[in-house]
């Protein structure tokens, strides 16, 4: 029977999480369909520890692809060498992350594979009975959830929300085979990545922070916005904005949470000063924990929050700051 | 330069009603509109169609009633208007979209560049353009937030990731999706909306295009919406009022139990 397959995702030699994150979905998948795991690394090179991070998390191959013409990431590089790699091996399943890299690839990879593709799964399910692979995902601003599945084609393609699922718990004394993949490079590659101008004062996207602070109209003028950065620092979070702040120059466009921003599932989101209309509420709804600080009872986002207190930020956030710092010197 | 630029009606309300049979969309009934990312993929087309004295397309697959979105690009200063409409193509997933989006492309002839919009607000999927860019295998770049040269038949751009902006060189012909960060759109000017009027939008079916009629609609569509649900997206908040210093003090501290409660697992 085929194999379900994962494509990792590298930065610098090492794995981002979500790579991690796909293998412990995919264990699930793979075992109840009694087929193999595998992992694909396209990359200019992995550390070997990584290799058995991999392998710890539940890949029984790895297929390593180590080449500098695949870091940076362009679609034609990495979608040439994964067509080679699906033509000899038929996957029945390949599963990416919903990031930039997932977004891109993937759909350039299934018209090519001539095959369907679910986008930003929250969920998945083996068919009882078929086999077939059950995608579910939230569309239309998180509003329905589609389950959605391709029957007569293979591989089964979709990309999976960061985030979305926890991470698997590491056991190093699985055993896994490495396969070397030779790369052949594009003999032609209309995309050059000429380099990286990293985001400043913030140490990672909203996307993958555990906790993120957000603050938005409500906080009335720009200097006031520090207020959320301050907590957000002291809470080791990343700021998050709606999009009238990032409007009004508060906070820059990558941190926008919502519709026409970042969708994020975090451990926690702390909303200051945000009423929560529909379009913000889009981008948080697969957020595991939701406060909201608002002198308004009746917001939006009240009906999507799990704590909320009602009452002025501009008094909250400096005593809930204030109170954070006293319990972190008791401890 | 001539620049195609694929946008989408999107229906306004995020009240959409679907076909629990099909799993399809209905669309009539809830007001439609432009969907509001693709005005940033326009508004680029614009500016860098200004700049070169080149023309924009627009180009969209919809029922009959989407002509009204190709009319607000003619108004904000497109120069062509393109609606693919067929009962073909209806059910088609976003294999079957970019597929009957790039043979209208070829129909269209040469092009320069395709922008799309990072994704449409409705079935949210971003991967009609990436598909399109397969199928008529051009230079393919996602998230552009900013343009910064076009010389000859290379650009160079900047594209939002999770670790920063990223700069690349591309060569034309390509298509790029654009994040709203790149631009501010502009409104529709009377003089628009009177051109808008008079220019006529070309009405194309899947025989114009020369589709293959088993890579379009349902039937040619990889993928199917086999169930439908609405979440239960309320939670019931634990709300607590600070009115005074007290009441204050104790949200505050609730709070920080809960900010614990994340931190050890
Ligand atoms: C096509 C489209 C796409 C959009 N995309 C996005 C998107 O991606 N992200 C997004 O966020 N929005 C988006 N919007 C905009 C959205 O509709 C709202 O306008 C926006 O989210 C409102 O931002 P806000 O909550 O910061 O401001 P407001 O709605 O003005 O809310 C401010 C809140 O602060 C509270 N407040 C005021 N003073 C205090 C105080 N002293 N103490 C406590 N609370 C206080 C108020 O009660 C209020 O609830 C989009 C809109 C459209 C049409
Ligand atoms: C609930 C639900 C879930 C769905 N999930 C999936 C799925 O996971 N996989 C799948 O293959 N299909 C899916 N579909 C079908 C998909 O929504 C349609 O194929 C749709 O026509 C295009 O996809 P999109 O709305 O996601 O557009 P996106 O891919 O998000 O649109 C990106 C850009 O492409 C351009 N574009 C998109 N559509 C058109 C158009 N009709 N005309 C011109 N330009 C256009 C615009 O520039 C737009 O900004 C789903 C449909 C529904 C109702």
């Amino acid at each position: 029977m085929a194999d379900v397959w994962t494509i990792a995702e590298v930065s610098g030699g090492v794995l981002k999480e979500i790579s991690l994150e796909l293998l412990g979905r995919a264990r699930t998948l793979a075992d109840t369909l009694g087929v193999r795991l595998a992992s694909v690394a396209l990359t200019s090179h992995l550390n070997e520890d990584q290799v058995e991070r991999l392998a710890a998390s539940g890949a029984d191959v790895i297929y390593l692809g180590q080449d500098s013409t695949l870091e940076p990431f362009t679609v034609s590089a990495h979608a040439s060498a994964l067509m080679a790699l699906v033509a000899e091996h038929s996957p029945q399943i390949i599963l990416a992350g919903a990031t930039t890299y997932g977004r891109t690839l993937l759909p350039y990879l299934a018209v090519k594979l001539s095959c369907g593709l679910t986008a930003d799964c929250t969920d998945l399910a083996i068919e009882e009975g078929s086999g077939n692979l059950l995608q579910i995902r939230p569309a239309i601003g998180g509003n329905i959830m589609a389950t959605i599945k391709s029957p007569n084609h293979r591989p089964q393609m979709a990309t999976i929300r960061p985030r979305s699922t926890p991470l698997p718990s590491l056991d190093y004394s699985r055993t896994c085979t490495v396969c070397h993949v030779p790369i052949t490079a594009a003999v032609h590659n209309p995309t050059h990545v000429l380099g990286l101008r990293p985001f400043v004062g913030q140490q990672r996207s909203i996307e993958d922070a555990e906790i993120v602070v957000a603050g938005g109209k409500g906080l009335k003028k720009r200097d006031n916005f520090a207020l959320v950065e301050d907590l957000a620092s002291l809470l080791g979070a990343e700021v998050g904005a709606s999009r009238d702040a990032v409007d009004r120059g508060w906070a820059t466009y990558p941190h926008q949470v919502g519709l026409s921003g970042k969708t994020i599932s975090p451990e926690l989101y702390i909303a200051i000063g945000i009423s929560g209309a529909i379009q913000h509420l889009a981008g948080i709804k697969t957020a595991k924990r939701i406060v909201a600080i608002n002198n308004d009872r009746d917001a939006n986002i009240m009906a999507i929050a799990d704590y909320a207190i009602i009452g002025d930020l501009f008094a909250i956030v400096p005593l809930l700051a204030k109170r954070l710092q006293e319990r972190r010197k008791t401890q | 330069m001539h620049i195609i630029v694929p946008i989408k009606q999107v229906p306004q309300s995020s009240a959409v009603k679907m076909d629990p049979v099909t799993g399809t969309m209905i669309r009539s009934g809830s007001a439609a509109t432009l969907n509001p990312l693709d005005l940033y993929a326009l508004e680029t087309a614009l500016c860098l169609s200004e700049r070169s004295a080149g023309s924009v397309t627009a180009l969209t697959m919809g029922p009959p009633s989407a002509a009204q979105i190709l009319k607000e690009a003619l108004s904000m200063g497109a120069s062509r208007a393109i609606l693919l409409t067929d009962r073909l193509f209806g059910g088609s997933d976003t294999y079957a979209t970019s597929y009957a989006l790039s043979k209208a492309i070829e129909h269209i002839g040469s092009f320069d560049l395709i922008i799309t919009g990072e994704r449409a607000t409705d079935g949210d999927t971003a991967q009609v353009g990436p598909g399109i860019a397969a199928w008529l295998d051009v230079a393919l770049v996602t998230y552009v937030s900013a343009i910064n040269t076009i010389v000859d038949r290379t650009m160079e751009v900047e594209r939002l990731t999770e670790e920063g902006y990223q700069a690349v060189r591309l060569t034309l012909p390509a298509l790029i999706s654009v994040v709203k960060e790149i631009a501010i759109p502009r409104l529709p000017t009377l003089r628009g909306k009177k051109r808008a009027m008079n220019t006529p939008i070309e009405e194309w079916d899947a025989r114009t295009i020369g589709a293959d009629i088993g890579k379009i609609g349902l039937k040619g569509s990889p993928t199917r919406v086999v169930k439908i649900e609405s979440p239960k997206v309320a939670r019931t908040a634990e709300v607590h009022i600070a009115s005074d210093e007290d009441s204050m003090k104790g949200a505050v501290d609730r709070l920080i139990d809960i900010i614990e409660e994340v931190y050890h697992g």
